[in-house]
């Protein structure tokens, strides 16, 4: 995640990304110090608490980068904005990542915890996962090319549809399995210790700023990508070719 | 302590993943931004990002 | 604007009456669906029994995805989407009448489906009115959200692929809830069938009131 300095920095880089990067790290290697070494062992979970460290806080940037999501179609929708686009379009990306860990992390605590991996009266669970496979459509579509506005529009209104559609797919599981296993909320039923709290969100603020180190350098690939494809990038194509007639087109 | 193999695989898996995505953010956007002249990367010359 | 959704509902069903594809094709693979699993539960009767709400609606959606797509491929081909445009008629009457086209067929097929649960699973419905409002109210919502997504994938490369992945996700409410609504008709689990249907319902408002918003946006731009 560090940056060797080049002339001319030829990345996606800055002075504020290579800073998050540091901040990154520094606080993952401070997340391990605690989680492992400092946050004591639950009564009921044993050591098997220690997962909630990246559990939760993947669940939790899953929600805010889906939420960005959404936001993002809509303002594409709604303003046309290119910039709100790429937003969507990152995040999305960046959030599939999370969603798939949580789904990952969450079974591999639930099976010592549960005795099994998955747990279909699980509402959270469940909704994650279809939550999962929703996002990994959005970026199918994304992915599918095409005129860029038309991808943008497909992909804003999927966007839309799965921000709309999670709330009653969660009411239904939530109905269909009448029990849940699920932890009903860590983080307010008061049963953890202090330091199992602090290391839990010490990491959700590590995660966030992970995230935002991701969306800027998602966005500015997004971003090339479009400098790259855009028509105006021609004239400097034409204008090198004419120095010297060797280098090829850069697309 | 317990569990630890459980605990190993999870935190390894989300860290490697958070790691390897972030390496290939990086080669991605190298590859790319060396075939985009340096005047159109914008954020190289303004000191705040966009 | 009903009149106008009524115009392409007429016109969709009368183009797939003429070439007959749902009776000569989608109804006899709904009826190999049911056969297969058949096979896949090794024709154990009180299995096939606990399980036809579920085989039920599985296929429907299946069949969903191919109603979706012939409606789908009935403007990308010939750009009889610009045609619908330029004649003047409202996105959201496009929507709504291929919506209810995709949903008669859908019916029609469910239809065959019933007798075949009946038939072929000795299913033994004990709630008519439960099956047939069940029926109603859930192909509205798959209809609606279908239609959505097949026009949303109309200009998409491998849109026989994408479309399952984007719908079928989707559809998860009204799988689990027509699913209930139908154990408490066939009498194979104790539960209130009824109370499913305000789900089911609210799947289909929402996702018809987001179609028709939405339709004018995809059928411009893409």
């Amino acid at each position: 995640m560090t940056h060797p300095q080049l002339d001319l920095p030829a990345h996606t880089g800055s002075r504020t990304t290579r800073l998050l990067g540091f901040a990154v790290l520094a606080g993952v290697a401070a997340m391990i110090l605690l989680g492992f070494f400092v946050a004591p062992e639950d009564d009921l979970m044993q050591d098997s608490v220690r997962m909630i460290f990246v559990h939760v806080p993947s669940a939790i940037l899953t929600y805010v980068a889906f939420s960005v999501t959404a936001v993002g179609s809509i303002m594409w929708l709604w303003k046309r904005s290119v910039w709100w686009d790429i937003v969507a379009q990152s995040s999305a990306e960046i959030g599939v990542i999370f969603c798939g860990l949580t789904l990952v992390t969450g079974s591999i605590w639930g099976r010592p915890t549960w005795n099994t991996y998955w747990e279909w009266g699980d509402v959270r669970l469940v909704t994650t996962l279809i939550l999962f496979v929703m996002m990994v459509g959005y970026l199918a579509v994304r992915s599918m090319g095409g005129d860029e506005s038309a991808v943008a529009t497909r992909a804003a209104v999927v966007g839309i549809i799965a921000a709309i559609n999670i709330p009653i797919i969660n009411r239904s599981v939530e109905w269909w399995a009448d029990r849940t296993l699920h932890q009903q909320s860590s983080i307010t039923d008061g049963k953890l210790e202090d330091w199992t709290l602090f290391t839990m969100f010490l990491g959700i603020v590590v995660w966030g700023v992970f995230y935002t180190w991701s969306m800027i350098h998602r966005f500015r690939i997004a971003w090339l990508e479009r400098e790259l494809r855009d028509g105006d990038l021609d004239e400097a194509i034409a204008a090198r070719r004419a120095e010297a007639t060797t280098s090829g087109g850069a697309s | 302590m317990t569990h630890l193999g459980y605990l190993l695989a999870g935190w390894g898996i989300t860290l490697g993943a958070l790691g390897v995505y972030a390496f290939r953010l990086s080669v991605r956007g190298r590859a790319l931004a060396a075939r985009v002249p340096a005047d159109r990367r914008r954020w190289m010359t303004a000191e705040d990002d966009s | 604007m009903l009149r106008d959704a009524w115009l392409v509902a007429r016109k969709d069903l009368r183009i797939e009456w003429r070439s007959r594809v749902t009776f000569s094709q989608v109804v006899p693979f709904a009826g190999l669906v049911l056969v297969l699993f058949g096979f896949a539960l090794d024709a154990n009767r009180p299995v096939l029994l606990q399980a036809t709400s579920g085989l039920f609606w599985i296929t429907v959606m299946f069949v969903s995805t191919l109603a979706v797509q012939r409606s789908t491929s009935i403007e990308t081909t010939d750009g009889a989407r610009r045609a619908l445009l330029l004649a003047g008629i409202e996105p959201a009457a496009v929507f709504l009448g291929k919506t209810l086209a995709v949903a008669v067929q859908l019916l029609a097929v469910e239809v065959v489906l019933v007798a075949g649960v009946v038939v072929l699973y000795g299913a033994d419905v004990e709630a008519w009115a439960l099956v047939l409002a069940t029926c109603l109210v859930a192909t509205v919502g798959i209809a609606g959200a279908g239609t959505l997504l097949g026009a949303l994938v109309a200009g998409v490369r491998a849109r026989e692929t994408v479309l399952p992945i984007l719908l079928l996700p989707v559809l998860a409410p009204v799988l689990i809830g027509a699913t209930r609504a139908f154990d408490d008709a066939l009498g194979s689990v104790a539960v209130d069938g009824w109370s499913w249907l305000g789900l089911l319902a609210g799947f289909g408002v929402i996702n018809v009131v987001l179609g028709a918003l939405s339709y004018g946006v995809l059928l411009e731009e893409t």
